[in-house]
């Protein structure tokens, strides 16, 4: 039997509190200009229900989707040194530091968490396109290499949800450090005989593409996301000519053999779940276990 | 004809002075210009000194990009011998952007791999400005593959402006093919060596620059995004490349102070291009020195001395 015949919308509609979410908002698809309940739009992962396109989501809410019962644990990353260069530009990079934390609510640009799914045990690391477009700096350095070591310990594998601009410019030499050292986490995994399956979200581009988004064992990309090394219009600039349709999402480069699979979000975790299983030689998961249960709301049991 | 930078103008003119003078003197025979030319010269030579004395990032910039500045091709000539170039990445093309083979370095057989800018019009378009497609960081990965095997310490010669940004480069896997490269480095278990020439380049020389030791010449730049790149996206005006280049930190000395660069090779007065003879040699002994330090030292030992170098960088800022 096909497995997509047996697919099941996860049901996470307790997931998110009418509190959290006024149901008076609206948010218009950037795709196709539908208007979206706020909430209808949550329970549906952040994808258009019009259209199928896919719109950020937060780390944070993607993990509660993720994770069985909406229940992980963050695994504490090591702060790194603070503003490393005393960078400044038009505006010192401590005060964007400070904005990002403020409008995000989030430490840093990547999330760090164990737990289970489809009572599979698993770390998974999450960057946020919402911090500093999800650029690749110190801490998130850091994440990737806590993830790899909290997983060779826990013998689990290891999930990363990619999205960046690229590396954080403010930390500059210190963030392309970032290349190898992400590498050497992927290294960790690879010697412990883990699975390290990366998931590319839109958008994954420059030195992230180039070091810990494309060395997984498993390689899949949420449809029509953004996955380059140099950017479209960079391209466009330097060879002077239009770049066909379509050129470096998703589907593209499964055509061009850089990708495993393209998955819609909604079918993300029952794919992962089987993909996991299998590598580890683990019987199937039951039918049950592919649906995720999230009754606790919003709040997740983080540290 | 010497090449002046922007900044070498006031220099330009003081040495065109002393050169016209002796041109003069040349043709007339009575004419005694010798003390006067001498003068210019010393004139010269400290304008040189002073200029060279404390350089401004962005002026690092321009000295690192010199187009009389030695490039690869020049040091593998130069410190090399028996190179035989080993070409392609068996799947698609060999990529001229990156030269590669194995050599004997002071009689020892070594795999040498770098970026090549070429030096004229023909040979720049040749080997695409030092800009490698992921054919040339697959060869590099097939070298230092072989490189493991049998044993041969690598020694990579980092010289580019970034991986090039085209069409088929993408197409063709440049993300994938840059952080192969670098997983590669981080694999062997033999010495690896890293040059930084004239521009290290973002990924594109960190595919080639993750070393046991990097070395950097006292003019060369390594940086997450070339100045004007920089300046375009943070200050939104690509003529704010002084601040940019300032900002970054990208010379040999503040990387000294990151812990990015293990060594400064330091250059002939006025830059490598002066005296490329004199860069390259030193170029030479810093490596042979490294070199025997690390004979000792167990092929586990030199992967997992890499590993642990890198995952220590930036965890003390400035102060490293
Ligand atoms: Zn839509």
């Amino acid at each position: 039997m096909n497995w997509i015949t047996n697919y099941v919308r996860p049901k996470i509609g307790s997931l998110f509190s009418r509190r959290d979410v006024p149901d008076n908002l609206w948010t218009k698809c950037d795709e196709c200009g539908t208007m979206l309940f706020h909430r209808e739009l949550a329970e549906n992962l952040n994808v258009c229900t019009n259209c199928g396109h896919h719109m950020a989501i937060s780390p944070r809410e993607r993990f509660i989707a993720l994770f069985d019962g909406g229940k992980f644990t963050e695994v504490k990353v090591p702060e790194p040194i603070a503003d490393p260069l005393h960078f400044r530009d038009s505006k010192k990079y401590t005060d964007r530091l400070k904005d990002a934390r403020k409008t995000s609510g989030e430490r840093e640009a990547m999330l760090v968490a164990e737990g289970e799914i489809g009572k599979t045990p698993i770390v998974a690391a999450a960057q946020d396109f919402g911090f500093m477009a999800g650029s690749m700096g110190m801490y998130v350095g850091n994440a990737i290499v806590a993830a790899a070591e909290r997983a060779v310990v826990l013998k689990r594998p290891l999930i990363l949800f990619s999205a960046a601009g690229g590396a954080r410019m403010q930390e500059g030499i210190l963030s392309l450090m970032q290349m190898p050292r992400t590498t050497v986490a992927v290294e960790m995994l690879k010697e412990a005989g883990l699975p390290y399956i990366v998931v590319l979200t839109h958008p994954t581009t420059g030195g992230v593409t180039a070091s810990y988004a494309m060395l997984g064992d498993v390689q899949i990309a949420e449809p029509n996301a953004l996955i380059c090394f140099a950017g479209p219009r960079v391209i466009e600039q330097t060879i002077r000519e239009k770049l066909p349709e379509g050129f470096q999402r998703a589907e593209y480069l499964l055509d061009h053999g850089m990708l495993d699979r393209v998955t819609p979000r909604g079918k993300m975790r029952e794919e992962l779940v089987q993909i996991l299983r299998m590598l580890l030689r683990q019987p199937a998961a039951p039918a049950e276990d592919l649906v995720n249960k999230v009754e606790v709301p919003a709040e997740s049991d983080a540290k | 004809m010497t090449h002046y930078l922007e900044f070498e103008k006031p220099l330009a003119e003081i040495e065109g002075k002393a050169e016209e003078l002796r041109a003069m003197a040349r043709e007339n025979n009575e004419m005694d210009v010798g003390k006067e030319a001498a003068a210019l010269d010393r004139k010269a030579s400290e304008l040189l000194a002073s200029l060279y004395q404390s350089l401004t990032p962005w002026r690092k910039c321009q000295v690192a990009r010199h187009p009389e500045r030695p490039h690869c091709k020049d040091y593998i000539e130069a410190l090399f011998t028996e190179y035989t170039p080993l070409a392609g990445d068996r799947n698609f093309a060999d990529d001229h952007a990156v030269m590669g083979g194995i050599a004997r370095f002071n009689g020892r057989p070594v795999m040498v791999i770098g970026h090549e800018k070429g030096n004229d019009t023909k040979t720049r378009i040749e080997r695409n400005f030092g800009m490698a497609r992921p054919e040339g960081y697959r060869k590099a990965i097939r070298l230092m593959d072989m490189a493991d095997r049998f044993g041969l310490p690598i020694i990579s010669l980092v010289d580019t402006p970034g991986a090039y940004p085209g069409k088929g480069a993408e197409e063709r896997g440049q993300s994938e093919a840059i952080a192969r490269s670098t997983q590669k480095c981080l694999q062997v278990k033999v010495p690896v060596i890293t040059v930084i020439i004239g521009e290290g380049g973002s990924g594109g020389a960190v595919a080639f620059a993750t070393a046991n030791r990097v070395l950097m010449l006292e003019h060369s730049i390594y940086s997450v995004i070339s100045p004007e790149g920089c300046a375009s996206i943070l200050w939104k005006d690509s003529d704010k490349m002084r601040e940019a280049a300032e900002a970054l930190r990208l010379t040999a000395q503040d990387l000294t102070q990151l812990g990015v660069c293990d060594t400064v090779v330091a250059e002939p007065l006025g830059g490598a291009h002066r005296d490329p003879d004199a860069a390259i040699k030193s170029v030479g002994q810093t490596i042979a020195k490294i070199l025997d330090g690390m004979a000792k030292t167990s092929p586990e030992r030199l992967r997992d001395e890499r590993r642990e170098k890198f995952l220590a960088i930036g965890s003390k800022g400035l102060a490293a």
